[in-house]
């Protein structure tokens, strides 16, 4: 790949690479924007950037994951995805052969939550500017239900709900990187969420509040609606589901599941009474097919996340500022 | 004609529920003056008259000759016009502007109080709540200021015509003593099972369920313990599985100071220790090692290869009744789970302690504060202090410095404390432990408001470590309307010991522990500085090292000695020598490990001093695997040959900072283990080694700096051996060497430390308001 300059070349690159995957009466045009109809109601925008690395790793690439990661928070947001654009940062010389099979992958992970990249952009970047590919993906869509989602309307009673187990996009990740000897049967959560949170939404009228376990995993979010509502969230450790391999694969990294990113699992608060029937619901779909009750909402103490654990203690699962570092004196 | 005049005068310190008044009274009546006495929230304040010669005797022995659990910071005493009259009388209490007084820590039993416990013809005879105002609860019942019976915890308890009679008479010991009290007015014992069923009668029945190997909860100052038989093995290994405490040494209450000699080597210090008003746990070699049931009375389980023992002797009535029937040792820890902090509560301990407690004895005094048994050791000075609790807190420390602004300082983490400073006096909390478990954080955020009400202290500075992670900090960081002071965590170390020896440096600090964040964000625990009270330069360390696994590597010593091996075998042919034992013991995980440590994945380095020791302990099979903070490290040390005089050497770079290779260590360890040496004889060289590192480097930062006052702190330098070796090799070249005394080396000592570093760098300005 070379430093282009939106000449020939790149036209080239787009043409060959980007249309020939991504195609679609919308971009094939080529114009500076994407224009279509949208029924009457309310909208979701997001935005996200990926610059995972590896580019490849087991479960995915950087491409799924961009397709996914937007759609999800899309989905989250109580919307179903319609379009999504995409902007790539390109490193001088990278392989056109991994672009190509990235883009492939983007147009895969699109067809399969039923959108389309409707807009995109390209910049190549000096060698050693960039680590090979970034990706840049926003996304539109609707939201049909008459639902007002959002982690500062839990409140004591709800139940909270995790859709899957914890933690394997982080740590396959961190052993994809290669540099550790070890085998695990560990492959990246990647996934996108939207029909099963089209169904949760349609069947479970007592949700509250979706969100997509990311970056700073599960503790986060739980972190995020502890402070957002000023309530206490109760997790109970034992109920907390992780593949055995995260766990053995956590316990020799020494890192906690509940930190580690997903990229298919998501959070739920739902109100106390409906807590059943949303996992029931959830249990229907096979990306929640181990989703599990792991905690409740209190009143008290407001502001943190409390976990009990094996030998009945109440531990704190703060947010962290940056990366774990070991505490202990 | 003699002249006569009038004095007023306030007492500041320790001078509530001491006595004092009393002592007042006697001593203004004794010589003839007239006048009143009273308390109110900053003290006491008192105005005597009469004949000018006996008011100055009167003023001189007001501080000489103080009751024994005073401690009389300052006398203040102006002449005011004489009104004539006669007598001297105690008045009421009353409510002062300046809030300020200290509330006294809790006392043993005394003396007289014992006789009348076991006086058949006393009214108070095998009363379970007898005190008297030079002995019992306070801290732990006081709910408010000034201390007066209807703000403790014994407002409940309307006094009868005989106590009413003894707390009114200014010749009785009971004199206003707060907590007085007798069977027919006072608390009761009650015991029951865990359905909340009483059993009865109390004493006798607990009596005979110990006997009988049960574990039973027992209320006492601070909290709830439970008890069990420590001489038989099953029932301690019960206790130990119920409690989710692996191998952590149990604490032992003995009968008397005979059952104490019988079971360990007890001089005129651990002797003091023992028997004085605080009554900590006194940490003493044993005399012979356990046997089961036989011999010594103390199973194996009780401190499971351990050299020492926990020992402590009775401290409340209810302990010396106990202990009298049972007339033998038994295992007295604080009743909780794991790492949780000790019940207190009544409603707690029923539900608490359900499946770990086979009986509750309780009573009807609520605890109003938590405060765990402190822990000591007799060292050089006297003891050092390696847990200050119950007993101790909340008596407040001088220091060498006076605080312009009132300071609270927030402590560590994992032995956390806090402090609050004022004037020129330090008030540092009981022991709370670690701040992530929920309920230690409860007490950590309550006792910080009630002891700013008590002692009247509202800080207008908040100290805090640099560890953004340490919910300390982020308390710190949350309040607002207060200046805020990040200390380094090795530099509060090294405050707080010259605090506690009234120094303000500048000083060489040697700051030896697990672990702490540097002002580079890597993790420090191998540190030298040059410091003072305000700031301090770093002049040494150990050598970094990666720590695989981060916290896993703290969990699992056998990481670091897998990380320390990697590092000294880097460039031998071959690699790590395979024979090793320890590599054989961890072989599935060691690559996997050692790929962390090379690669950096979770590995953050760091200079902890802690962290070598768990290494070389790991090394010669000591401890793979910890379940308690310094496990390793106290397995090393007791597993040392007292008699070795041979050490390694640990080569110092020449460059600022020095650095010092704990690698060569290890080495030296790996190489002597591989050549059949002793494992005790490898434990003590390596010892003896970090102790002549430690000089070295001393040395050459003298030259460097012409300081030769060196402060050791830190939690390493609990370890015995290690301390004499250090202490000994500098003063034998010219050093002065500090210790701690008064406040633990480890984390629980660090508040001390943040709290006159701020009053420090406050007084120099250094601290923005906004
Ligand atoms: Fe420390
Ligand atoms: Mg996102
Ligand atoms: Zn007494
Ligand atoms: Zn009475």
């Amino acid at each position: 790949l070379a430093h282009g300059s939106g000449g020939k070349a790149t036209k080239n690159l787009i043409e060959a690479v980007f249309l020939a995957s991504l195609g679609n009466p919308l971009l094939d045009r080529l114009e500076d924007g994407a224009v279509f109809p949208v029924d009457a109601g309310r909208l979701a925008l997001t935005t996200d950037s990926f610059v995972v690395s590896p580019l490849f790793f087991p479960g995915g690439n950087i491409g799924d994951l961009a397709v996914n990661g937007t759609v999800n928070d899309l989905a989250v947001s109580g919307a179903r995805p319609l379009h999504l654009t995409a902007g790539f940062i390109l490193e001088e010389g990278f392989p056109i052969a991994d672009l190509t099979g990235i883009v492939a992958s983007m147009a895969a992970a699109a067809r399969a939550a039923g959108v389309r990249i409707v807009a995109g952009d390209t910049k190549v970047v000096q060698r050693g500017k960039a680590d090979g590919c970034y990706i840049n993906t926003a996304g539109i869509g609707v939201v049909e239900h008459d639902v007002a989602l959002g982690v500062d309307t839990a409140r004591p009673g709800d139940a909270v709900l995790v859709s899957g187990p914890i933690g394997a996009h982080g740590v396959t990740i961190m052993l994809a990187r290669g540099e550790l000897d070890i085998d695990a049967d560990l492959v990246s959560d990647t996934a996108p969420v939207h029909e099963l949170v089209a169904g949760l939404l349609a069947a479970v009228p007592g949700v509250r509040a979706l969100r997509d376990a990311t970056r700073g995993g599960v503790a986060t979010i739980l972190n995020e609606i502890a402070e957002a509502a000023n309530v206490a969230v109760l997790v109970d450790e034992a109920a907390v589901p992780v593949q055995a391999p995260v766990r053995g694969a956590c316990e020799l990294l020494g890192i906690d599941p509940l930190y580690v990113a997903c990229e298919g699992r998501i959070v739920v608060v739902v109100d106390g009474a409906a807590a059943d029937e949303a996992l029931a619901v959830l249990r229907t779909h096979p990306l929640g097919a181990q989703a599990a009750v792991i905690g409740r909402i209190a009143a008290d103490p407001p502001g943190l996340v409390l976990l009990n654990t094996a030998f009945g203690g109440t531990r704190i699962v703060d947010l962290l500022v940056g990366d774990p570092l070991p505490r202990i004196c | 004609m003699r002249q006569c005049v009038r004095m007023s005068v306030r007492v500041a310190g320790t001078v509530q529920g001491v006595g004092f008044r009393p002592f007042v009274h006697g001593l203004a009546t004794r010589l003839g003056l007239a006048g009143h006495v009273g308390n109110d929230s900053a003290g006491v304040f008192l105005e005597v008259e009469g004949e000018s010669p006996a008011v100055r005797d009167f003023l001189l022995a007001l501080r000489r000759d103080a009751p024994p659990l005073a401690l009389v910071d300052e006398v203040t005493a102006r002449e005011i016009a004489p009104v004539g009259g006669g007598g001297f009388t105690i008045v009421a209490s009353r409510a002062h502007p300046r809030a300020g007084t200290a509330v006294s820590a809790d006392s043993a039993t005394c003396a007289d109080c014992l006789r009348e416990l076991f006086d058949p013809t006393d009214r108070r005879y095998r009363y379970p709540f007898v005190n008297c105002v030079n002995c019992g609860p306070r801290f732990t019942i006081v709910r408010g200021v000034p201390y007066d019976r209807r703000l403790t915890t014994m407002a409940g308890f309307a006094m009868c015509a005989d106590c009413a009679r003894e707390y009114a008479d200014p010749a009785d010991r009971r004199f206003h003593a707060q907590p007085v009290c007798c069977p027919a007015c006072g608390p009761r014992l009650r015991l029951v099972d865990p359905t909340g069923t009483a059993i009865g009668p109390a004493l006798e029945s607990t009596v005979e369920l110990i006997r009988a190997g049960l574990v039973v909860a027992v209320k006492g100052l601070g909290g709830y313990h439970l008890a069990v038989d420590a001489g038989q093995p099953d029932a301690v290994a019960r206790l130990r599985r119920r409690k989710h405490r692996a191998d952590k040494p149990f604490a032992l209450m003995v009968p008397d100071l005979a059952a104490a000699e019988r079971l360990c080597a007890v001089d005129p210090t651990a002797r003091r220790l023992l028997t004085g008003h605080r009554r900590p746990i006194v940490l003493l070699p044993r005399r012979c090692p356990a046997d089961g049931t036989g011999g010594t009375g103390v199973a194996e389980q009780v401190a499971p290869g351990s050299h020492w023992l926990g020992l402590l002797l009775p401290y409340t009535p209810l302990h010396h009744l106990l202990l009298a029937d049972l007339a033998r040792p038994i295992v007295l820890t604080s009743a909780n789970v794991s790492d949780e902090p000790i019940v207190y509560r009544d409603e707690d301990a029923l539900h608490r302690l359900t499946g770990i407690a086979d009986a509750v004895l309780t009573h009807d005094r609520p605890i109003h504060v938590r405060a765990d048994d402190s822990v000591v050791r007799p060292a050089r000075g006297g003891a050092q202090v390696l847990r200050r609790a119950r007993g101790y807190a909340p008596e407040p420390l001088s220091v060498p410095v006076e605080f312009p602004r009132p300071v609270l300082a927030c402590g560590a983490e994992l032995k956390n404390t806090f402090c609050l400073g004022t004037a020129r006096q330090a008030v540092l909390a009981p022991h709370l432990g670690d701040l992530t478990e929920y309920r230690t954080w409860r007490s950590f955020v309550d006792g910080i408001g009630h002891l700013t009400r008590l002692t009247g202290v509202r800080p207008e500075v908040l100290a805090h470590d640099l560890h953004p992670d340490y919910l300390s900090t982020r308390y710190a960081r949350d309040r607002t309307g207060v200046a805020l002071v990040g200390v380094q965590h090795h530099h509060a170390h090294i405050a707080a010991c010259l605090a506690d020896n009234h120094e303000t440096g500048p000083v060489l600090g040697v700051a030896f522990d697990g672990l702490g964040y540097g002002v580079d964000g890597t993790i420090w625990g191998g540190e030298f500085l040059l410091a003072d009270l305000t700031g301090f330069q770093r002049l040494a360390h150990l050598a970094p090292v990666p720590m695989p696994g981060g916290p896993a590597a703290v969990r699992q010593p056998w990481r670091m000695a897998a990380a320390y091996l990697d590092a000294a075998y880097r460039d031998a042919a071959g690699g790590v020598p395979e024979d090793l034992a320890v590599l054989r013991r961890n072989a599935a995980r060691w690559h996997q490990v050692t790929a962390l440590a090379r690669t950096g994945t979770n590995a953050p380095a760091t200079t902890s001093a802690g962290r070598l020791f768990d290494a070389v302990a790991a090394l010669l099979g000591r401890c793979d695997a910890v379940s308690y903070e310094g496990q390793a490290a106290i397995a090393l040390e007791h597993h040392a040959d007292p008699a070795e005089r041979g050490r390694y050497h640990a080569a110092i770079s020449t460059g600022q900072p020095a650095v010092v290779s704990g690698v060569d260590l290890v080495r030296a360890c790996a190489e002597d283990l591989r050549a059949g040496v002793a494992g005790p004889v490898i434990a003590a060289r390596f010892h003896n080694g970090v102790a002549d590192a430690v000089v070295r480097v001393c040395v050459r930062l003298r030259e460097l700096t012409g300081q030769h006052a060196v402060a050791l702190s830190g939690g390493v330098f609990q370890n015995q051996p290690l301390v004499e070796r250090v202490v000994s090799g500098l003063t034998g070249l010219g050093f002065r060497v500090l210790t701690h005394v008064r406040v633990p080396p480890n984390d629980g000592g660090v508040s001390l430390g943040q709290a006159v570093v701020a009053a420090a760098r406050d007084r120099a300005g250094l601290v923005r308001s906004d």
